[in-house]
Order: structure tokens, then C-alpha cells, then sequence
């Protein structure tokens, strides 16, 4: 038992610590849960950075913009130049004139830009905004530069357009540059947050799927369980258990792959998007780029193409020339803004052969040729005076102008140089600019290319050939760029330049591409490729873009796929964790209702124990009880008298524990079931009290029963088991209790729930623990559920013993329990007592509770429903008839005690006699009232005047009537005869107190307890009312009279049974008729047939007794029906109404209750073999009234 | 004097009976009821138990013995025996009984055999027991004496 406790105890820590775990568990998932939230919309925020940085994506679009527009500003402020470097004296006298113009037209512009602005802002086309505004500005200054340069008249303007374009520019800078960026950051967000709510829209319905995965496949297993579990055996069972557990487990395993498979693929996903995206950036940066370059050397060309003809309108057009060198250099000098990736450009004249000597001759210079073909190896020093002349050519393009920077190549023959020859000689034909491919710059070093335009003396038609324009051309103007600065530049200009790597190459020559700007260095990762077209056809140009550094680890999809996988783990987890608690629960229960079955099976091993035991007890004990009976009977001396009488009381002892046993156990199977005869509750109590009278007075414990006005007088109820209970308190009550008192009180229920605590105090005076308690704890009291007649009564024991120790309080009501061990030995007793109490307190639907205090007492209190009788049920018996009791109807009393409590339960022993009692507490009072009765003998005559032993203190009350006649001896005068009978009522009375009381004038003396028929006849005696009892009961019959001529019939299959109860039944004088089997006892017992009773074996083969019995009483009912009905006359059967007694034969006590019989039509039964006794009571019941009528 | 030791024998044979345990008071009560009317009734009692048993105890060895044992039929039979052995009071053969239905109702072939065996020792030990007292009884009626009540 003690191991088995410690492992209920090692189970207890288990769940425990099981428990803990599984919050731990559940803290972990919603930890994890949050986390990966948080990361998900952490990579929702990095995705905003990122955007930050894929903000110049859409840059660079503004930054075109931007450019352009400075480019046609531009166009016009050389344009302006030209002018003012042509006309600059007019030129500036009218900027002075014009400033209030300015002004004005200026706002003018401003207010139309910004109305624009704002119209679009709204529109949310940013895009337009600035074309939008340029195309107007341009048209405007297009207007304005028609009207500068077609004519000086309206002065002002261009510089009106210049002031209003620089507004504009304003404008336009800042709505380009903070709008735009700021839409671009919030679509950038909001494409970031969608793409991962698209994203998380994608997973839940797989997130949803994978758990409704996981449930189906629980239920599933769940459910084929169950369904299992109806059809199947227990053995099966457990096999079963166990594979739907693999199959639970299986989809679980199958789900978590699921789940992990879902969370790659979300990875995978997640990742090609990100690459996909990255590519996309690396095209969009690329084409940006290109694009970008492609424009400003689109428009550094065309610049250069207005310059070639600049030249031709000035200085061919012209006779002579408005251009020389030093003009020429001036302008482009301050038109280099204009050209910011030129690194200069020159202007070289077409002259013939036949034309050279006139030609250097005008320029006082010769013409020379450039220094080497290599013009990698161009030094520092260069210095054109060094270099050798030209030699002798078709023709010579000397350059004559040129701008400061590159003044250094004004004579060199461009055509010597293999590239600049080409490059002419394509130019001039086509008219277009065209380009040499990559070299190396004269005296810069730098990688460049050069651009050259042709320059025609005349207006060639638009569809000149190029013979035509070969006969026109007049002169070159070539511009060389300075392609890594121009790239570095533009690439300056773009914000995250860090992050990719620009090549770029002439790919005219397909196979061996020359590279003109970028790192040697190939960068990480793919290469796109975006072609740009530098307007010369021939020239094919390339760019290459990559990025500078590999892809970053994509942490965004890593996080997301790994908060999944974890989410599925968990989920999984959980799920195994259920499905393995669900597998132990289900062992557990097993397990349990295995050992249920066997509990139950104990238990009804036990109860069929006990019975048999006590059954196999009782039979022996009959005999040696009737023995003792019959010894007694003869003759004996006193000793030999006593020892029989000892002898007979231990085995009444005995018997009585063994019925308590089998109660016991007849409780435990469910098989006690209550009477409902009626009774009177008092006499039962007082019945009790007479019971524990002798042992109290031993102890010299006062004991005293009050019952409430409210109690009907008769209830219906079981008396025997309401006695069993009261009994069995009291009975503790009294072998725990030395010395105070023990009070047993009747209450209805309605009275204690509006009971105030009258601080009445305690019988003896000890010291009680507070009742109250126990009724607090009754749920009757707090819930009125009264039925029709139904009568709750509260039963109270309250004692001053030894108390139950506080540890053992608990399992007092638990059968075979005693405080402990030591209280056993001490009071003996088998402690099933209070057990058998309180399953019978259970059945009449009550409840018992107690308060105990060690050293204090216990009180003990309970309730139980009764139904309350009508008046009229007047056969129950009583020890007293209405004569008796109205012999004392109408006497007055008066009680005298200190205690009212006391006073009170003489007062309602006195009352039940229909005595009128009136009470005083006082001595003086007490002495007061007497004395106006004798005086006076009118009205208030008072028969007998009670006085309690201790009324007022240790014997106080044998002393009372000397106090009584000295207050007399005051001249008072007492009629002797009106002087009321005096008795004391005492706890106990030694000898001498006897006497003395009889000298002090008492009449009488009454021994607590008191009890009715003990009141009555002490009253009788004093006051002489002595009546003849007549014996009520007639003398008991013995079972030889009554069994005398009676034709008794035994059914017994067992031949040997039969005759011994046959002759057992012969012995008393019966006349037996036997029948072996049940269809011969019905034979038998057709209707007429003389027999007085039947004793019917339970057991037959073919026909149990039961059966038979069935059989008979059908028999029965129909002849009873057919005299009832008149078709047969009573005479033929011989009897009005047919009931053969039958009685059932048995060894099986348990199984043979009362119940069962009358159940199958048997009217009562009897053990087999017979027992004298029991054979007596079953007979009896049946013959005696037949007897007596007999008798009469 | 025969019949004065004849009567001895026969108390002290039959207090050994029941010290023994071979017969209860049940058996006393059987002798109670042997009167003047039915002077032979003890005698009659136990004739019948004996034809009753040993039919019995034939019934149950050849139930026993078969391959299918009917426990429902040994059971019945046993519980007849029972009854009667307690009607005359034949106590040891009865306890044997209330083992052997036990056995029955835990279907336990190899324990019903057993206690058969048991019962019929018991059975034959009471017989003959009875049997001497018996022929004790007769020849002390022959001898002309009457048979001295045992209570």
C-alpha cells in the first residue's frame, strides 16, 4: 500500500512537471509565433531600404529630365553668348532696360509652372510634369530665341525666358526632385508590403491546409478508435490503440514533411523573386545608364553640329570672315558648359593640294602632319612647332581654329592622322557627325574618341548625295571626347555607382571589342548588356553592367521559410505531444478500469464474505443463545444464573455486530432498502435512552432527549433504521463520555433555520463545541425543499467526551475506522458504526456532519425526510394508550431549575402527558409560587412541583424543601393536602441521599434519563393513580400451536432436504404433503385444495420456485376473479379468496431479501435448514392472527 | 452390562463424529425429530442421502470425464449434494462442496476433479462413520436397550 502511495505520489510530480512542460511548450510557440511575425515585417521594413536604395532606378529618369531641360537652357544661353559676343555693347544696354520686364514675365512663368505643378500633382503624373514644363518652356524660349536671334527688337526677352527658365528650373528641380522621391518611397513600401502579404496570402491557405492536414488525420485516428472501440473486445483494444496511433503518428509525419516541403518552396520562391528582382534592377540601372550617356553625347554632338554651322554661316558665309582663331576660342571656350565632355574642339579648313602654298601663305604658317600613326605616345611636351611638315597630299584639313584647350593641334593636318582621316572623309560624305573609334588622346592620354562634322559652303538639299557633299564640304569641325571622364561624370551624377560596375566598349569590330571606360576587373555576377547608339552608325557601342558585389545571403525568404519551418515543427510537435499524452491517457484508462473491474470485483468478494461469514456466524449463535434461554430456564443458582445471563448478553453482543456487519454490507450492494410504517419519533428516543439508561447512570453522565412542539407525534418513516442511527451516536456518545453530558435533540428543520442562538447553557454545565457549525454545512438548511407532507427533521448528539482528534476527523464515516488504533483498544468497537450511520442518514436522503473538539466533545447531528402521518394512522404501537396518558390530563406541574434547558426537557416530558407545566428558574420564585398555590386554593393549584438535584448548585436541590419551610415558618399557613407532591430528579442517588430526601419531604425521586414510561410510573405511584397493566401482548406463541393440524405443503427437488423439512415441520404438528418439483407443488396447489401454506425450494431444476410460485398466484387470481365475477360460487373452493402462503426456502441469505420474495409473489422466506427462531417469525406472521381468531 | 457398553461405544463414537467434524448439529436436530411416530426417520434421512449421493457423485464423474464438461449441469448437481449433505448435517462433505462450486464457476476442470475425488472420500468417510453408528444403534435395540440421546 505504501509503495502504491509513493508511485500516486511519483505520478502527481509527473503530471506536475508534465504540466509545466506543457506550458513551457505552449510559451515557446507563442514566442516563436511573435518572432517570426516580427521578422516577417522586419523584411517588410529592409524591404523599404532597399527601396531606398532602388530609388535611383527611377532617378535617373528626373535626372534626364533635368538634364535636358539644362541643355535647352543652355542651347540658349550660348545661344545668348553668340549673340552678346557678337552685339555685346547693345546687347547688355538692353538687359539693363528690361530688368522691370523681367520681372514681370518672369512671375508670369513661375505662376503658370506652378499651377501646372500643381494640377499634376493631383493627377499623380509626376512623369509629365517636367515634360510637360519643358515642352512649354521650350516653346517659350524657342519663341524667345526666334525673337533674339531673327532680330534685336524686344531685347529683353531672352533674358526674360533665361530669368523665368532658371525659375522653372527651380520649380521644376524641387517638385522632381522631393516628390517623386518621397512617392516613390511610400509605392516602394507599399509594393514591398503587398508583395509579402501576397506572400503570407500565398502561405496561409498551405499554413491553414497543413493544420487542417494534421486535424483530419487525428480525428481520423480518433474516430476509427471510437468506432473500433464499440465493436471490438478489449483486447482488441489495445492493439488497435496502438496501430491508429501509428496511423496518427504516420499522417503527422507525412504533415510535418509537408510543412517543411512548404517551407522550401517558400524559400525557393521567395529567393527567384528576389533574384528576379535584383536582375530587373541591374537591367533598369543599365538602360538608365546607357541611355543617359547616349543623351549627353547625343547632345554634346549636336552642339557641336550647331557649332560646324555656326562656322559655316560666320565664317564661310561671310566675306570676309567674322570668325578667327581668337573668336572661335573665346566662344567655345565659354561654351564649354555646353559641351562638359569635349575635351576641346578645333576646326580644320579643306584645302586642296593646289591650294596649300596659297593657303599657308594666309596663315603664315605650314601645314604639318601629325607626329606618328601611334598616338599613344604622345608626351606631355607636345609641341606642334617640332613637328615635321605635312607632306604632299590631295588635299590637307589644317586645323585653323581651335578651342584654348586643344589650341595645340592648330596647323596639324587632320588628315594625316589615320582615325581623323577616316573620320573626315565619313563625315563629309554623310553630313552627319561621325566618330573614330577609342584612342588614345593626344597629349591627355585619355581613351576618347572624336567626333567629326563636316562643314559645306552652301545649303545643301536635305537629300544631297554624298559627291555633292563631298563637292560642298569646306571645312571639319571635330570635337574629341574624353569617354572615361564623360562616363565618370554621368556615372557621378547617379547615385549608387557603389553598387554596380559600368564597362563600356566599341563593339564595331566584333571580336575584339575595345573596351572605353570600366575597370579591368570583371564584377560579381551576371552581366547585362544595354547597346547605346552615339548617332553614328557605323560605330557600334556597348554597355556592360554588373554588380560590384555577389548577391547578399537572402535573409528575407531564409527568416520567412525558417519561421515556417518552425511553425510546423512546433505544430508537429504539439500534435505528437497530444497524440502521446492521448496514447498514455488511454493506457491510464485501461489500466484503471482494469483495476476498476477488479475493485468491484473485491468488493463484491468482501460484501458476499462478509454475508456468508455472518450468516454461517449467526446460525451457530441462534444455538447457543437458545441454549443459554433454555438453561436459564431451569434451575439455577445465582452464580450459575449470572454466568448464563453474562453468557447471553455477550452473544446478543455478538449478534448484534454481525447484523451490523451484514447491514453493512447489505448498504455496500445496494440491496437495504427503507421501510415507510409509521412511528412515533419520541418513543423511539426514549426507547434509545432506555437502552444507554444503565450505563450512563454507571458513568453518572446526565442524558436527557428533547424533542420540538414542531415534530409531529407520528411520522412515517423507517423507525428501525432511524433508531440504528440515534443508537449508534448515542452509543458513542455514551463509550466515549466519562463524565457531563450527553443530549440528544429533535428539531424540525424550519426551527433550527430560524433559530437564534439562545445562549441557553449546556446541560451539565460542561463546556459543548458549537453545533452551528454542522449546520452550516447542511445544504437542507440553506434550501427550503420541502415537499407536500414531507418532514425534515434534525437530529442532534451532543456529548462532553474525549473529542475526535483533528487527523482522524476525516475519515470518521469510513467503515472499520476509529480515531486510531489506540482508541480501539481503549473502547472497543469495530467503528463501522458510523459508516452504517451515514449510508443510512444517505438513504433517507440526509445528511450528518459533526463538530469535535479533543478534550471539549463532539456533537454529532443529522437529517433525515420523513413524511408526516394523518392522525388517523393509529395502529402503530406505543407503550402507552390514550387512557393512561389522559389519566394525567389537566394536572398542573411546576418545575424549579437554575437551568432552563434543563427545566425544559422535564417541561416536555411533562407536557407529552398533557401535564401544564410553568417553570421558575429562581429558588425565591420557586418558593413564591408554592406558597400562593397552598395559601391561596383557588385557581392555581399545583399537583406536583419537579425539582433537579443541582437546581442551583451541587445538591441544592435535597436542601430545597428545608429552604421551603423556613420561608413558611413566616406565619404562613399550608393546607397539607393543597401542598403539591414533591420529586427530585437526580443523575444518580446514593442511599443516604435516598433517605434523606424522603425526610426532606420528597415524595419521590425520578433517575435521569428521564423517560415517559418511567415519568408515568413514578406519577402513578405518588399519586396513587396505580392501574392493573393488563399485558397487552398475548404470551408468545410457541411454533408447536401455532403449526398444530395445519396442512402445510414442501416443495423440494433435494429428496433429502425434503424430508428433513418435512420432518423438521411434522415435529410442530403440522400435516405435511411433500412434492418434488415445481409443476407438482402447482398441481398441487390448484384451487381447492386444503393446504395452509407451501414452503417452495428456490432452486429446481426445470421449475425454480419462483417460477412456481408465478404459476400459482396466476392460478389463483383467475378463481379468484371468476368468484368475484360470480360465474363460480364461493362454495365450490371452499374459501371466498385464495392466497396460499408461500415461503421461500433458501441457503442464500443475500440473495433471498424480502424484497426479492414478495417481488416474485412469495410472501415471506425462510433459511434452509430451518431455524427455529427465524421458522417462528416467518409462520407466525401468517398463522397468528388465524390463531387468535380461533381462539376468540 | 453389554448394553451399558454398547451405549458408551455408541456416545463416544458419535462425539468423536462430531468432534471430527464429520457431522453438525443438523444431524442432532435430525435426531430430535425421530419420535414415537416415525421411529426410523434418522435412518430413512440418511438411506436417502446415500442412494441420493452416490447417483451424484456417479452423474458428476461422468459428467467430468467428458470433453466438454456441461459446468452448468456439475454445478447443479453439486448444488444438490450440498443441500442435502446439509440437510443431514454430513458437514465435511458439504464444505468440500462449497469448494467445489467454486471451482465450477471458475470453469476449472482440474479443480472440479479434484474436489470430486475429495467429495467422494468425504462422502464414503461419512458413510461408513454413519454406517458404524448405525449398526451401533441396531445392536443396541437388539440388546434390548434404547439408543442414549446425545444433548
Amino acid at each position: 500500500m505504501a509503495k502504491r502511495w509513493v508511485s500516486f505520489a511519483d505520478d502527481k510530480q509527473c503530471m506536475g512537471r508534465r504540466r509545466s512542460r506543457n506550458v513551457l511548450l505552449v510559451l515557446t510557440l507563442l514566442c516563436c509565433v511573435s518572432c517570426s511575425m516580427w521578422l516577417f515585417w522586419g523584411s517588410g521594413s529592409w524591404g523599404i531600404l532597399e527601396k531606398l536604395g532602388g530609388r535611383d532606378l527611377r532617378y535617373p529618369r528626373k535626372q534626364i529630365l533635368f538634364d535636358r531641360f539644362n541643355i535647352s537652357k543652355y542651347h540658349l544661353r550660348s545661344l545668348a553668348l553668340l549673340i552678346s559676343s557678337l552685339e555685346q555693347e547693345r546687347f547688355f544696354k538692353c538687359m539693363n532696360k528690361s530688368i522691370d520686364d523681367v520681372k514681370l514675365s518672369s512671375s508670369l512663368l513661375h505662376t503658370l509652372a506652378e499651377i501646372n505643378a500643381e494640377v499634376d500633382h493631383n493627377q499623380g503624373q509626376e512623369n509629365l510634369i517636367g515634360s510637360d514644363i519643358f515642352f512649354e518652356g521650350r516653346c517659350l524660349m524657342q519663341i524667345g530665341c526666334d525673337g533674339a536671334a531673327k532680330s534685336s527688337l524686344p531685347d529683353n526677352i531672352p533674358e526674360k525666358i533665361m530669368r523665368s527658365s532658371a525659375n522653372m528650373d527651380a520649380i521644376f528641380l524641387k517638385d522632381s526632385e522631393t516628390l517623386p522621391y518621397e512617392r516613390e518611397l511610400v509605392n516602394s513600401s507599399q509594393d514591398h508590403h503587398r508583395v509579402f502579404s501576397e506572400m503570407l496570402f500565398d502561405m496561409l491557405p498551405m499554413l491553414i491546409v497543413a493544420v487542417g492536414f494534421f486535424s483530419i488525420g487525428f480525428a481520423f485516428g480518433r474516430f476509427t478508435k471510437s468506432s473500433h472501440k464499440q465493436f471490438r473486445q478489449q483486447q482488441h483494444y489495445r492493439q488497435h490503440s496502438k496501430g491508429s496511433g501509428k496511423w496518427s503518428k504516420k499522417l503527422l509525419f507525412l504533415g510535418i514533411i509537408f510543412g517543411l516541403s512548404v517551407a522550401l518552396w517558400i524559400f525557393v520562391s521567395m529567393n527567384a523573386t528576389i533574384t528576379e528582382r535584383r536582375k530587373e534592377t541591374l537591367v533598369n540601372m543599365c538602360d538608365e545608364r546607357a541611355r543617359m550617356l547616349q543623351d549627353q553625347f547625343n547632345v554634346s554632338m549636336n552642339h557641336v553640329h550647331a557649332l560646324a554651322i555656326l562656322v559655316s554661316t560666320f565664317h564661310h558665309g561671310k566675306q570676309p570672315s567674322t570668325i578667327d582663331q581668337q573668336i572661335f576660342a573665346e566662344y567655345t571656350a565659354r561654351t564649354a558648359f555646353e559641351r562638359p565632355l569635349m575635351s576641346g574642339v578645333a576646326y580644320a579648313l579643306r584645302v586642296l593640294h593646289e591650294e596649300r602654298e596659297q593657303f599657308e601663305k594666309k596663315y603664315g604658317w605650314k601645314i604639318k602632319k601629325m607626329e606618328t600613326e601611334d598616338q599613344s605616345l604622345v608626351k606631355d611636351d607636345f609641341n606642334p612647332e617640332k613637328l615635321d611638315p605635312s607632306p604632299v597630299q590631295d588635299e590637307y584639313a589644317p586645323v585653323i581654329f581651335s578651342q584654348e584647350t586643344v589650341s595645340h593641334i592648330v596647323s596639324i593636318d587632320m588628315m594625316s592622322g589615320k582615325q581623323d582621316r577616316e573620320n573626315i572623309l565619313r563625315a563629309r560624305a554623310n553630313g552627319k557627325g561621325v566618330l573614330t573609334s577609342p584612342f588614345n588622346l593626344l597629349k591627355s592620354n585619355h581613351l576618347g574618341v572624336v567626333l567629326t562634322f563636316a562643314v559645306y559652303n552652301t545649303s545643301l538639299p536635305p537629300n544631297a548625295t554624298p559627291e555633292e557633299r563631298i563637292r560642298a564640304t569646306v571645312g571639319y569641325l571635330g570635337a574629341s571626347f574624353d569617354v572615361p571622364s564623360l562616363v565618370d561624370k554621368l556615372l557621378h551624377q547617379l547615385a549608387s555607382k557603389q553598387t554596380i560596375v559600368v564597362n563600356l566598349y566599341d563593339t564595331t569590330n566584333v571580336s575584339a571589342p575595345i573596351r572605353m571606360y570600366g575597370p579591368d576587373a570583371a564584377g560579381a555576377g551576371e552581366m547585362y548588356i544595354s547597346g547605346v547608339d552615339f548617332g553614328d552608325p557605323i560605330r557600334k557601342h556597348e554597355m556592360h553592367c554588373r554588380f560590384k558585389h555577389k548577391p547578399q545571403l537572402p535573409w528575407s525568404a531564409i527568416t520567412m521559410s525558417v519561421g515556417v519551418a518552425v511553425i510546423v515543427l512546433l505544430v508537429g510537435h504539439i500534435f505528437h505531444a497530444a497524440l502521446n499524452r492521448i496514447e498514455e491517457v488511454e493506457d491510464d484508462y485501461r489500466i484503471m478500469s482494469e483495476l476498476k473491474v477488479q475493485a468491484e470485483a473485491a468488493d463484491v468478494a468482501k460484501s458476499q464474505f462478509l454475508a456468508t461469514v455472518s450468516h454461517e456466524i449467526r446460525t451457530p449463535m441462534n444455538g447457543v443463545l437458545g441454549m443459554l434461554q433454555m438453561l436459564m430456564d431451569t434451575e439455577l443458582d445465582e452464580t450459575q444464573q449470572d454466568f448464563a445471563k453474562t453468557a447471553q448478553l455477550s452473544g446478543k453482543a455478538l449478534i448484534a455486530l454481525i447484523n451490523e456487519v451484514l447491514d453493512l454490507a447489505k448498504i455496500e450492494s445496494g440491496r437495504l432498502e427503507l421501510e415507510a410504517v409509521p412511528f412515533d419519533p419520541r418513543d423511539i428516543l426514549d426507547n434509545v435512552l432506555s437502552l444507554f439508561s444503565d450505563q450512563s447512570q454507571a458513568k453518572g453522565i446526565e442524558m436527557a432527549v428533547y424533542v420540538s412542539e414542531q415534530v409531529p407525534e407520528i411520522l412515517i418513516g423507517d423507525p428501525g433504521r432511524f433508531r440504528q442511527i440515534i443508537t449508534n451516536l448515542v452509543g458513542n456518545s455514551v463509550k466515549f463520555t466519562e463524565k457531563g453530558h450527553i443530549f440528544v435533540s429533535v428539531y424540525h428543520i424550519e426551527e433550527v433555520r430560524n433559530m437564534e442562538d439562545d445562549q441557553c447553557e449546556t446541560l451539565s454545565g460542561c463546556q459543548v463545541v458549537d453545533k452551528q457549525k454542522i449546520w452550516d454545512n447542511f445544504t437542507l438548511l440553506k434550501s427550503s425543499t420541502e415537499g407536500d407532507n414531507a418532514i425534515n427533521l434534525i437530529v442532534t448528539v451532543e456529548d462532553t467526551g474525549v473529542g475526535i482528534p483533528q487527523d482522524a476527523q476525516s475519515r470518521i464515516f469510513t467503515p472499520f475506522m476509529q480515531a486510531d488504533s489506540s482508541t480501539s483498544r481503549t473502547y472497543g468497537g469495530t467503528g463501522i458504526g458510523l459508516s452504517i450511520s451515514k449510508c443510512l442518514v444517505d438513504l433517507m436522503e440526509g445528511e450528518i456532519g459533526f463538530v469535535s473538539q479533543s478534550g471539549i466533545g463532539s456533537t454529532f447531528s443529522f437529517t433525515a425526510v420523513f413524511k408526516e402521518a394523518s392522525k388517523s394512522s393509529g395502529d402503530i404501537k406505543r407503550h402507552y394508550t390514550d387512557s393512561i396518558l389522559s389519566s394525567f390530563q389537566g394536572l398542573r406541574a411546576l418545575v424549579a431549575d437554575g437551568r432552563c434547558i434543563r427545566a425544559r426537557i422535564i417541561k416536555y416530558h411533562l407536557q407529552r402527558l398533557g401535564i401544564l407545566v410553568d417553570v421558575v428558574t429562581k429558588q425565591q420564585n420557586a418558593v413564591q409560587t408554592i406558597v400562593d398555590c397552598c395559601s391561596t386554593s383557588g385557581r392555581s393549584h399545583i399537583d406536583m412541583f419537579l425539582v433537579d438535584k443541582d437546581a442551583w448548585g451541587e445538591r441544592s436541590g435535597i436542601s430545597f424543601p428545608r429552604f421551603l419551610s423556613e420561608s413558611l415558618r413566616n406565619g404562613v399557613v399550608m393546607h397539607k393536602e393543597l401542598q403539591p407532591k414533591m420529586f427530585l430528579i437526580a443523575t444518580s442517588l446514593n442511599p443516604t441521599e435516598v433517605y434523606d430526601l424522603k425526610l426532606a419531604g420528597y415524595v419521590d425521586s425520578m433517575l435521569k434519563p428521564l423517560r415517559l414510561s418511567m415519568i408515568v410510573a413514578c406519577l402513578q405511584k405518588a399519586l396513587g393513580m396505580s392501574q392493573k397493566r393488563q399485558p397487552t401482548k398475548a404470551k408468545p406463541m410457541t411454533l408447536q400451536s401455532i403449526l398444530r393440524g395445519k396442512n402445510i405443503l414442501v416443495v423440494d427437488d433435494n429428496l433429502v432436504n425434503q424430508k428433513v423439512a418435512a420432518g423438521t415441520l411434522k415435529k410442530f404438528g403440522a400435516i405435511v404433503t411433500c412434492a418434488d418439483s415445481g409443476k407438482e407443488a402447482i398441481r398441487r396447489l390448484q384451487p381447492p385444495h386444503n393446504f395452509d401454506a407451501c414452503f417452495m425450494d428456490v432452486q429446481m431444476p426445470e421449475m425454480d420456485g419462483f417460477e412456481a410460485t408465478q404459476k400459482v398466484r396466476e392460478m389463483e387470481n383467475t378463481v379468484n376473479k371468476l368468484i368475484e365475477s360470480g360465474d363460480v360460487s364461493p362454495e365450490i373452493y371452499g374459501n371466498s379468496r385464495w392466497h396460499v402462503p408461500i415461503l421461500a426456502m433458501t441457503a442464500d441469505v443475500i440473495q433471498a431479501t424480502h424484497e426479492h420474495c414478495l417481488s416474485k409473489g412469495m410472501d415471506d422466506y425462510v433459511s434452509k435448514p430451518f431455524e427455529e427462531q427465524q421458522l417462528y417469525s416467518a409462520v407466525a406472521h401468517f398463522f397468528e392472527s388465524d390463531t387468535i381468531d380461533r381462539i376468540s | 452390562m453389554e448394553i451399558g457398553n454398547l451405549q458408551r461405544r455408541y456416545l463416544d463414537f458419535a462425539s468423536t463424529l462430531f468432534h471430527e467434524g464429520f457431522l453438525d448439529n443438523q444431524f442432532t436436530q435430525l435426531q430430535q425429530l425421530q419420535d414415537e411416530s416415525s421411529p426410523e426417520f434418522v435412518l430413512e434421512v440418511v438411506t436417502l442421502f446415500f442412494e441420493d449421493s452416490e447417483k451424484l457423485l456417479d452423474e458428476l464423474s461422468r459428467t467430468l470425464n467428458q470433453q466438454a464438461v456441461d459446468f452448468k449441469k456439475v454445478d447443479a448437481h453439486v448444488h444438490q449434494l450440498k443441500g442435502s449433505s446439509a440437510s443431514i448435517g454430513a458437514q465435511r462433505v458439504k464444505n468440500v462442496c462449497v469448494a467445489f462450486r467454486n471451482c465450477c464457476e471458475e470453469m476449472n476442470q482440474e479443480g472440479c476433479l479434484r474436489c470430486l475425488r475429495q467429495v467422494r472420500n468425504e462422502y464414503f468417510l461419512v458413510k461408513n462413520k454413519l454406517e458404524t453408528l448405525f449398526a451401533l444403534e441396531q445392536q443396541i435395540v437388539a440388546a434390548g436397550g434404547s439408543v442414549p440421546m446425545m444433548w
